[in-house]
């Protein structure tokens, strides 16, 4: 078996050695380097372009809005976003015009000798801004989308509360910081375009190519280089990129190439949403929640692009792991003038999760009642009903990861230990999060989208994986090829998986929302099914047998070997063509969602998490120091344990800098510190010591039971170390990231007795 | 100007402009892309090489600096296509995701080891403090490091 073994990562040797081809390797004869001219303001018109005269213009090409052969937007949910702006500007950063030439440092001197003159407008650059200005920007209001999720009566539920417990949180913009930055080569042909970059969703960049040159599908072809990371960050904007890159290639009928340098990625591709999360809750004395009103407000940026979906995911987890009968969850996202917001991995989840979890923990805070207790009271567990009215069925191990982190953290011992004895300048906390995420998209998503994937049994006796998938680093070749080896018998070194390459390979969906392994795995595991079942009826016609298997490699009758697998594939090939068997996917029997009343089941399931977070935090300096992150997640089953525990270790270090340490300044709608000697991501003296447990609840429709791990990890460790700090100090800080300015600004905001307890306790 | 180097034990002489950053010359005279640009002002590590024994930034250095230098690379560290023990530990212990910041990683791990062969934990983490990784929350790349330097005992 392959499946559950820590078989060696299939691209790893590349990787290793430096011989893996990441985009900005690549050179091409005859190639051009790009670069993008972008707006200074963020908001406006344009009202001059001059082309200083000065400068020799004869050896740069140029192209703007008015070369777009087809429509001026980047194809995605509401086509709102132009490709280059035409005369109106609505975000700073925002692409106007692109030039290449012979060297990357020509094109950087040709872009800064191109003077644009505009005439400004008041922008609105933050949520409150944009709801309480008379100006629009968007529709009527300055709302792309709203979502209300409603169950039960919450008046009334208010009503019978012995509690009522209100809490406003805020969470910032994060740059997913991947370390390849974006790229893309764009290759012209006579009647084709070729793109080939750094991207998870090869689909999404071909529609886009589509579309900017009116093309027939096989006329545009794009093909994933090894991708250097990409966290959500590499979702949407490769089609922006790819657009340019091609657009460039196409009026020079040269390739070009265009690499963004960080500070150019940083200030002008998508982040993660910032947002204004308030909850009201009713609680009855002995902590179950009886009512829960929820307001999300997330700052969309300029263009609607992936927030209406961001959202929704937001509002569908906004309620958390725990039950509730009487609630409402109101949720909008706002247009502003900065750049677009868009995915980034847990997407709308993270920021919903620091929400829930602190408020839980205030509830306990003033019941009086143990934080633990209050999740375990709450919790759903297998048979209880979702914020959405989803009855959770099966793979439910949400009682089970919340007990694996306290067991192994020795949660309660500590925070027991910690309570005892905590003075000085140097405070010790331990505090929990407790969370859920829904793999696959939300909704009606993937029955509507029917992900396809197909697999090959190639003459050489070799199984190729067959989807549009992309590695990024999450191990997606790897666990494709342990799921088709274990489908089918044979080998793992046996199946290889077929680069993504949209000539080659169908649209198995995007590489995003958790859904790799869990969808797209399942859909190779039925396409190995298929093929496997035609050969195993060859080989049943062949031998005259009626019960053939596939073992190890053979095909097998009554325990008997008869005929090895390469040698059959070899002689099916070559008496009946090529063998491909392709699958779609099916949601599992029972599963509906209906998305006119936003009930229903939002996915097939969700995977659980549990955090213990234990912090040290000086009360001379304000600085957080991250001991130790103890976490137990289910993930129904891990194709690959190293992986997946990889998956939960880097998701969950990305949700500590989210919570400690990442922050954009903005100066007049542009991020100023957009650099990495200034945007602060964790090192290694930064990572604490983890201790990871995997937790397998399988479930039954996923490939070998498994779920997605993803999104998941990086849900918990904000609030964990949030709750922990609060633990250590006293002081619940309700706005991320942490830092020593944000918490000595909640340190002097405590109730005086409080505050004073925690000085004097310091002297 | 004419600069003279040993790069992966190989002796190499090439022809720059002397302000061209060692990172460009390794990526398009020599076409060793094994060597990555992250941020280019010395912050990420991806540009990371050995010269003359000291871990530096590549993207911070000048070509004119290199003139009778003994360079290492990522390109360097396996021999006839097999992997040294690091990178086989990188591989084994699941060190090595997206895999861009992986060359300059096994970079600073190849120096750490040269001078120190069993570090502690702590000590590991101080030697790749100067490379950042997105991917891995950085326990895998130390229990790689760790299990190298076990393996050389």
């Amino acid at each position: 078996m392959a499946v559950g073994q820590n078989v060696l990562r299939r691209e790893g040797y590349e990787k290793l050695t430096g011989a893996a081809r990441y985009i900005d390797d690549i050179a091409l004869d005859g190639m051009l380097y790009g670069k993008t001219v972008r707006s200074a303001i963020p908001r406006g018109r344009v009202k001059t372009i001059t082309f200083d005269p000065g400068y020799d213009w004869s050896r740069v090409v140029i192209a703007d809005y008015r070369d777009i052969p087809g429509d001026n937007y980047v194809a995605l949910i509401e086509n709102d976003q132009p490709l280059l702006a035409e005369t109106e500007i609505r975000h700073c950063e925002e692409p106007i015009l692109l030039v290449a030439a012979e060297s990357k440092r020509e094109a950087e001197i040709a872009a800064r000798r191109v003077i644009i003159e505009y005439e400004e407008s008041a922008p609105l650059l933050t949520i409150e801004q944009a709801l309480n200005s008379d100006e629009t920007i968007y529709g009527s209001d300055n709302i792309f989308k709203r979502f209300l999720i409603a169950r039960g009566d919450v008046d009334e539920g208010f009503k019978q509360a012995d509690h009522i417990i209100t809490g406003e949180y805020r969470v910032p913009h994060q740059e997913q910081l991947y370390i390849e930055t974006q790229g893309m080569i764009a290759i012209p042909a006579k009647d084709s375009m070729t793109v080939m970059g750094s991207m998870q969703c090869p689909y999404y960049v071909h529609k886009a190519i589509k579309q900017l040159f009116n093309l027939q599908d096989e006329q545009a072809i794009v093909i994933q280089t090894t991708t250097g990371g990409g966290f959500g960050g590499k979702e949407e904007y490769p089609s922006m990129i790819a657009a340019h890159a091609a657009l460039l290639a196409h009026k020079a009928q040269r390739p070009v190439k265009m690499i963004y340098d960080r500070s150019e990625d940083i200030a002008s591709t998508p982040k993660r949403h910032p947002g204004i999360i308030r909850h009201r809750t009713g609680v009855m004395s002995d902590g179950r929640l009886i009512a829960s009103e929820i307001e999300i407000l997330f700052d969309g940026g300029a263009y609607a692009t992936l927030s209406s979906v961001v959202l929704s995911r937001g509002a569908i987890h906004a309620q958390g792991p725990y039950k509730c009968e009487n609630l409402r969850v109101t949720a909008r996202a706002v247009a502003t003038n900065t750049p677009p917001n868009g995915a980034f991995r847990g997407f709308g989840a993270p920021q919903v999760t620091f929400a829930y979890e602190l408020q839980m923990e205030k509830i306990a805070s003033e019941l009086g009642i143990d934080p633990l207790e209050l999740r375990r009271v709450n919790m759903l567990r297998e048979g209880d009903i979702t914020a959405t009215g989803q009855r959770l069925t099966w793979s439910v191990g949400s009682e089970a990861v919340l007990d694996a982190a306290v067991e192994r953290s020795g949660f309660v011992e500590k925070r027991r230990t910690i309570s005892q004895n905590n003075s000085g300048a140097k405070r010790r906390g331990i505090g929990l999060s407790f969370f859920f995420h829904g793999a696959g998209f939300t909704g009606s998503g993937e029955a509507k989208m029917k992900a396809q994937a197909g697999v090959e049994i190639t003459p050489e006796g070799r199984a190729r994986v067959l989807a549009g998938s992309t590695e990024i680093g999450q191990g997606t070749r790897t666990i494709f090829c342990q799921i088709v080896a274990d489908e089918l018998g044979i080998s793992y070194d046996d199946v290889e998986v077929e680069d993504p390459d949209t000539s080659r390979v169908p649209d198995s969906g995007p590489t995003v929302a958790s859904r790799t392994c869990m969808v797209v795995g399942r859909v190779i595991q039925l396409a190995a099914r298929e093929s496997k079942d035609r050969l195993l009826q060859f080989v049943a016609e062949r031998f005259g047998e009626s019960e053939v298997k596939l073992i190890e490699g053979w095909f097998t009758a009554d325990g008997k070997r008869l005929v090895r697998f390469d040698e059959t594939a070899r002689e099916y090939v070559n008496l009946r063509g090529e063998l491909r068997a392709y699958a779609r996917y099916a949601s599992p029997p029972g599963v509906e969602w209906d998305d006119d009343t936003y009930s229903g089941d939002a996915y097939p399931v969700f995977s659980y998490g549990a955090d213990v977070a234990e912090v040290e935090v000086d009360l001379d300096t304000c600085e957080v120091t991250t001991l130790k992150i103890t976490t137990a997640q289910d993930i129904g089953r891990a194709i690959h344990p190293i992986l997946a525990a990889g998956q939960i270790e880097g998701g969950t270090l990305q949700a500590v800098g989210y919570g400690l340490f990442e922050e954009l300044v903005w100066d007049r709608g542009r991020v100023v510190n957009n650099r990495l000697t200034n945007y602060i991501i964790p090192t290694s003296l930064d990572a604490p010591e983890m201790e990871t447990i995997i937790v397998e609840k399988e479930y039954p429709y996923g490939p070998f039971g498994a779920k997605g791990v993803g999104e998941l990890p990086m849900d918990g460790a904000a609030p964990a170390i949030a709750a922990a700090i609060y633990n250590a100090t006293g002081a619940l800080v309700n706005e991320i990231p942490i830092t020593p300015e944000r918490l000595l600004a909640a340190l002097e905001n405590m109730p005086a007795t409080d505050s004073r307890q925690a000085r004097s306790d310091q002297r | 100007m004419k600069i003279t180097f040993q790069i992966n034990g190989v002796e190499r002489e090439i022809d720059s402009p002397p302000m061209k950053r060692l990172l460009d010359v390794l990526r398009e005279d020599l076409r060793l892309t094994g060597t990555k640009e992250g941020c280019g002002e010395g912050e990420c590590g991806a540009c990371s090489v050995i010269v003359d024994g000291e871990v530096i930034n590549s993207c911070l250095a000048p070509i004119c600096q290199m003139q009778g230098a003994n360079l290492l690379t990522a390109e360097g560290l396996s021999r006839d296509g097999r992997l040294d023990p690091l990178q086989q530990a990188f591989l084994e212990c699941g060190a090595a995701q997206c895999g861009i910041c992986t060359p300059g990683m096994l970079i600073s791990a190849r120096s750490l080891l040269d001078a120190n062969p069993r570090p502690t934990r702590d000590e590991i983490k101080e030697a790749i403090a100067g490379n950042l990784c997105r991917c891995t929350g950085y326990i895998k790349i130390i229990d790689a490091i760790e299990f190298a330097a076990g393996a050389r005992r």
